[in-house]
């Protein structure tokens, strides 16, 4: 069940000139109400945006006195503005944990790929199957890496791809799990986060090799919990379902990828 | 100090506090209930309600304006029957009043829905003749004066409870609906739905919204639904729940002094789930200050020069 919770900021690092990892302690939210990676909190963005932000929650520590959650997040517009200028010790108001995270099973293989600042969600499961997981990360160029080493760490691969060829493979993640694909598609799943047309890419790919695979959604959203159907994404048998209560984590197949 | 007396009451219905949520914004209550007990709030207004299941309009429903939300949601739910299989046991066990708000392609279908509701025991039943989202239908009632009657009489023919208009506030004149309303026989009215609006993104050209335009709703539309609530009281001697982008306390005071006997929080939800308790508790505050036993003396009660 989400609550409403006042965070203290504890850390608040800049990864680039627009990326900032920023550390909560949101209370025992990670024990008591279960905040995992990949869930969301809606995250209120100061008195002059109305609405709350969603931002992923890249990775939990069930520390004590306080739980603790990392946000990776970009700066976009006003809201994501707010919230770089943060401060240690400042306070933020968040509702959570909202959605589901990625399904995976205690000793899976999974092959996690993530596109830009679809990459930091997966962070909790690189690290939950430490050097077992398998990473393809993918990115605009070189100076909009994030989080390569932190992969790199706990991966038993990890592939860089920038879509101007300046660091890593030149060119789409989908691309780079075609060939992992070719070598080996013995995956439990693919956990996939990014921007719309590269999830449709991968999951185009694992359908052609018969491995599941979920995906990450976004969608604009209002209330974030359910109640204002605002978050809507079309499914293949005509349904919509919402991003904020059914996702943001669907199966690959669910999705309608054609509109 | 002694305490105020909260309760109001809307066409025969008392509410034990003068707080609603309103429709479209709070789902079914399930969502919001797990915040808190519903039974703290006056009344829920559900979800609108089709006859037969809908999916909305397709995506992006949502834009954030300046001090606003336009929504293009497109009446997407589940259908009355379903409602009243599945959300209304759940709603009945909370001690609030149960508000269901319908919108139909033909006067015939606000009749049937009428009757399943009133059967199904619904304490009021809020005619929706003003959402601006559906292409069949929504609109055109609520802007049109014969058809806004029409639709009130068949509903009225077929309902067992209290029929409350919704009026739209996308009109010149709403005095004009809401005489036509009130002599088609409705026994309450509600105001304002969302005001029609567009965003666009000047980079890609496109609008926001996949609809092109939407529904604004929040703080940018509480002068315009205090102006039309106190003209709307000024023409007609119905109760009204006045509603749009209320807050706070005040917001709310200021609707039942232009008029109100009750006021629906909405879009206010989405920032702050706590919402309708805190406009409640501000709103017990600002009678107790000016010394009111109860808080239904501040309808009508505005001093205009
Ligand atoms: C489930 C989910 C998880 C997310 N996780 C992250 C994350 O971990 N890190 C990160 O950097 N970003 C994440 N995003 C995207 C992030 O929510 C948007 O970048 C942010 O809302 C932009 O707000 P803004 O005020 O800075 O930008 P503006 O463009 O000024 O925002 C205007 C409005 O549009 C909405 N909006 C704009 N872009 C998006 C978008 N891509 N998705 C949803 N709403 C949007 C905003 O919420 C706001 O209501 C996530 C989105 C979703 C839906
Ligand atoms: C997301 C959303 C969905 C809505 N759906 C409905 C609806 O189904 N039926 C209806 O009569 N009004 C609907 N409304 C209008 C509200 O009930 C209310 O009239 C309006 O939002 C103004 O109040 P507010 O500013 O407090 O939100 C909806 C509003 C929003 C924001
Ligand atoms: S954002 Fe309101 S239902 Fe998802």
């Amino acid at each position: 069940m989400p609550i409403e919770q006042l965070c203290t900021v504890v850390g608040m690092t800049p990864l680039n000139d627009s990326t900032y990892w920023m550390t909560l302690e949101v209370g025992r939210m990670v024990e008591e109400q279960g905040l995992r990676a990949g869930q969301f909190l809606h995250v209120a963005c100061g008195e002059g945006n109305l609405l709350r932000r969603p931002i992923s929650v890249a990775y939990v520590l069930a520390d004590e006195p306080e739980n603790t959650a990392a946000l990776i997040f970009e700066v976009k517009g006003e809201g994501t503005r707010w919230l770089a200028q943060r401060k240690e010790g400042d306070k933020v108001d968040v509702l959570g944990p909202l959605g589901n995270g990625f399904a995976v099973e205690g000793g899976g293989r999974y092959l996690l790929v993530g596109g830009g600042i679809g990459v930091p969600p997966l962070l909790g499961y690189a690290e939950a199957f430490h050097k077992n997981a398998v990473a393809v990360l993918g990115f605009r160029s070189a100076d909009r890496v994030i989080l390569a080493d932190q992969f790199q760490d706990t991966c038993k691969a990890t592939y860089l791809c920038t879509d101007d060829g300046s660091l890593g493979r030149h060119g789409f993640v989908d691309a780079q799990v075609r060939d992992i694909f070719e070598q080996d598609k013995d995956f439990t799943a693919v956990l996939a986060c990014g921007p719309r047309p590269m999830l449709k890419n991968v999951a185009k790919a694992a359908a052609e090799y018969g491995v599941p695979c979920q995906v990450s959604m976004e969608e604009r959203m209002a209330c974030g919990v359910g109640a204002c159907l605002g978050c809507a994404i079309q499914m293949a048998d005509g349904t919509m379902k919402h991003v904020c209560k059914d996702g943001p984590v669907f199966d690959a197949r669910e999705v309608d990828w054609n509109v | 100090m002694s305490k105020v007396d909260l309760s109001v009451e809307l066409a025969g219905v008392r509410l034990k506090n003068p707080i609603v949520v309103a429709s479209g914004t709070f789902g079914f209550g399930r969502e919001y209930g797990q915040f808190y007990d519903l039974s703290e709030l006056g009344g829920i207004c559900a979800k609108g309600l089709t006859l037969h299941r809908r999916e909305g309009n397709p995506p992006p429903r949502i834009a954030e304006t300046p001090m606003g939300i336009l929504n293009s949601v497109g009446l997407q739910n589940p259908g009355v029957d379903d409602f009243i299989a599945r959300e209304l046991p759940e709603l009945r066990r909370h001690d609030l009043v149960v508000i269901a708000n319908i919108s139909g392609n033909t006067p015939e279908e606000y009749g049937i829905m009428c009757e399943k509701l009133s059967a199904a025991g619904v304490d009021l039943i809020e005619v929706n003749i003003s959402c601006p989202n559906v292409k069949a239908g929504g609109l055109a009632y609520g802007t049109k004066p014969e058809l806004a009657a029409e639709v009130t009489k068949v509903a009225k023919a077929h309902a067992a409870v209290p029929v409350m208009v919704k009026l739209s506030p996308n009109v010149t004149d709403i005095t004009e609906i809401a005489r036509a309303v009130a002599d088609a026989g409705a026994d309450a009215l509600s105001l304002i739905n969302t005001l029609r609006g567009m965003r666009i993104d000047v980079n890609t050209r496109r609008p926001i919204l996949k609809m092109n335009t939407g529904g604004l709703s929040g703080p940018a539309v509480l002068p315009v639904a205090v102006r039309m609530v106190w003209e709307v009281a000024c023409a007609v001697d119905l109760p009204i729940l006045g509603m749009g982008g209320v807050a706070k306390g005040e917001d709310a005071a200021q609707l039942m002094l232009a008029g109100a006997s009750a006021v629906a929080v909405g879009t206010a939800c989405f920032a702050d789930p706590y919402a309708p308790l805190k406009v409640r508790d501000e709103l017990a505050q600002i009678a107790r200050r000016q010394g009111l036993d109860k808080v239904s003396d501040l309808t009508g009660g505005v001093r205009p020069w």
